[in-house]
């Protein structure tokens, strides 16, 4: 074995290696791993009494909440349009695909700050609904409902992009066989169609809903700030930080940096149930162009 | 022939999951943005141009394009090196270190933020070192740039990292074998290889940072004309109830982002046509 080796590139002399390990480390150490220490170092460094008084004030409670349920109202709207979505895509073969997936990848594209913008240019007071919603007394910017909006908007193509590489890699063959057996169209989506792509619908409900819970730029130009109200909990850390409250502000972000690491624990096990999910994305834009060319 | 929409299939449900995907799509994502625009073009060209071309959001624009290009650039980089030390070579923690360049994903942005601005700060963990050699980070462009490269970082990693597993090694060792060394096989068989993923991975990185706001707000120091972003201007305009001045900025940054992301699909697609029929 040894003998038949011929010495490539990089992995021939061994103290080169070891250089370049060392280099790539020093990087990733500087910019990933110290970052995630310093969280937990700042939020403990008036000690552990400090800390637990920080998280369990009753703003940083409210700010928990909102968060939840920000989460709890968008994630679930966006994993039906995902499996919607990709149903049609994978499934079906049209005219206008590629532009299809392209509109859906269009909230990657813009700014966090436009994404809240243009929910207050639609809602706001000077907005195109705004006398309307005065005058029926409902509030949507300033308030829950556009913190919602903003939300779904900017973690709106997370399910889909994750959804649709799997299912196009399932193709249609289970499916029709389970029709060609008598199933129903609902039957055969539950007990075939749904089996079949839990893993990367568990993927991309995880990727969606740390972005759904972490998201600052759109939640902060449409959010208003009312603490105890409208505070989610990165809005929280701001105000805290700005109050030069570091302590509580690195405090509640701890929490927000746990949700992080639990993330890409969850990510790293889908990644080794199903190894395919790593790539899957990349190669979805592959298959789409291959077949228009 | 005339090709038909779509083509036939036994498969049940193009019509609903086809209608609501287009309903919830223009619902959430085309109406609005749609809206943004017709908003822009109501208010009249004049003050339009005068905003957008306003020296104050020129200086904006020149900080977020520049500082991202800077980031995308270090990230093209240090992304490399750290793809293929993680595609090619073995060493403990490899699997932990994988995981964690995702970490700029994952983490939000506000934390990030507030994070780095402590490490980069005078009395920081990293600032103590630098400040004594006289170079400040915190509240400077520099700290635009620390704070742009840290959110940029999974994006030419993860697009590297597959073309790299693909890369055929028999060729380098064939270059070897006739008496390349290491670096003229990397510099003349790797490299050119490699160009597309790195292209689409540098775009990718640049296009997130362009519109970046939470993890820069904190390090930047927000000083207007010199260390304040494109979308903090936004904000600024909005927080003045300057609405067409700060729609004026945001569809600036759309149009840029729109071009960006045009390209990088021709990029994509021109990765690909270089795979040939693999």
């Amino acid at each position: 074995m040894a003998a038949a080796e011929v010495r490539s590139v990089g992995t021939g002399a061994a103290s080169g290696r070891l250089l370049l390990i060392a280099a790539a480390l020093l990087f990733l150490g500087l910019f990933l791993v110290l970052p995630l220490l310093a969280v937990f170092v700042q939020a403990l460094a008036k000690g552990v009494s400090a800390y637990f008084i920080a998280i369990s004030d009753p703003n940083a409670w409210a700010s928990v909440k909102l968060t939840l349920t920000v989460a709890a109202i968008a994630v679930p709207f966006n994993l039906v349009f995902g499996v919607a979505a990709a149903w049609a895509i994978a499934k079906f073969e049209f005219r206008g695909k590629s532009t299809l997936i392209t509109l859906i990848d269009l909230p990657f594209a813009v700014s966090p700050v436009i994404a809240g913008l243009i929910f207050i240019l639609l809602f706001g007071s000077h907005g195109w609904f705004g006398g309307y919603l005065r005058a029926h007394h409902i509030r949507v910017v300033f308030a829950v409902p556009g913190i919602v909006l903003a939300t779904i908007f900017v973690t709106f193509p997370f399910i889909a992009r994750e959804l649709i590489p799997v299912m196009q890699a399932q193709g249609k063959d289970d499916e029709e066989t389970a029709l060609s057996l008598g199933a129903t169209g609902w039957q055969t989506f539950w007990r075939v169609t749904l089996p079949n792509i839990r893993w990367g619908l568990m993927y991309g409900v995880l990727l969606c809903n740390a972005r759904a819970m972490g998201e600052f730029g759109a939640v902060s130009v449409v959010s208003g700030h009312v603490r105890g109200l409208t505070n989610t909990m990165p809005l929280h850390v701001e105000i805290l930080y700005n109050e030069y409250n570091y302590t509580a502000a690195f405090a509640v972000a701890s929490l927000l940096a746990l949700l992080a690491l639990l993330t890409l624990v969850g990510k790293s096990f889908l990644e080794w149930r199903q190894p395919e999910l790593r790539h899957a994305v990349a190669q979805a834009r592959d298959r789409t162009r291959r077949e228009k060319t | 022939m005339k090709r038909a929409f779509r083509s036939h299939s036994i498969l049940p449900g193009f019509g609903l999951t086809m209608g609501f995907t287009v309903f919830y799509l223009s619902l959430i994502v085309l109406i609005p943005l749609g809206a943004t625009f017709l908003k822009t073009f109501s208010a009249g060209w004049g003050h339009f141009w005068e905003t957008v071309t306003g020296a104050r959001a020129l200086a904006s624009y020149r900080l977020s394009i520049g500082a991202s290009l800077v980031a995308a650039a270090i990230n093209s980089v240090l992304g490399l090196l750290a793809a293929w030390v993680l595609v090619r070579y073995e060493f403990p923690g490899k699997r932990i270190v994988d995981a964690l360049v995702d970490l700029p994903f994952a983490l939000p942005t506000a934390v990030a933020g507030i994070t780095l601005t402590a490490m980069f700060a005078g009395n920081g963990w990293v600032g103590s070192w630098l400040e004594p050699l006289g170079i400040k980070v915190a509240f400077t462009w520099l700290g635009v740039v620390v704070a742009l490269t840290f959110i940029g970082l999974p994006f030419v990693v993860r697009t590297l990292q597959p073309v790299l597993e693909d890369l055929d090694r028999e060729v380098e060792q064939a270059a070897a074998t006739l008496g390349a060394s290491a670096a003229q096989a990397f510099a003349r068989v790797i490299l050119p290889a490699l160009w597309p993923a790195l292209l689409t991975g540098f775009a990718l990185a640049f296009a997130r940072a362009v519109g970046e706001y939470g993890s820069v707000i904190f390090i930047a120091g927000n000083m207007p004309m010199r260390s304040e972003i494109a979308p903090l201007l936004i904000v600024t305009k909005l927080e003045q109830y300057d609405y067409a001045g700060a729609t004026a900025i945001a569809v600036v940054m759309l149009v840029l982002s729109f071009a960006l992301m045009f390209g990088i699909n021709a990029l994509q697609h021109w990765a690909l046509s270089r795979h040939g029929g693999r």
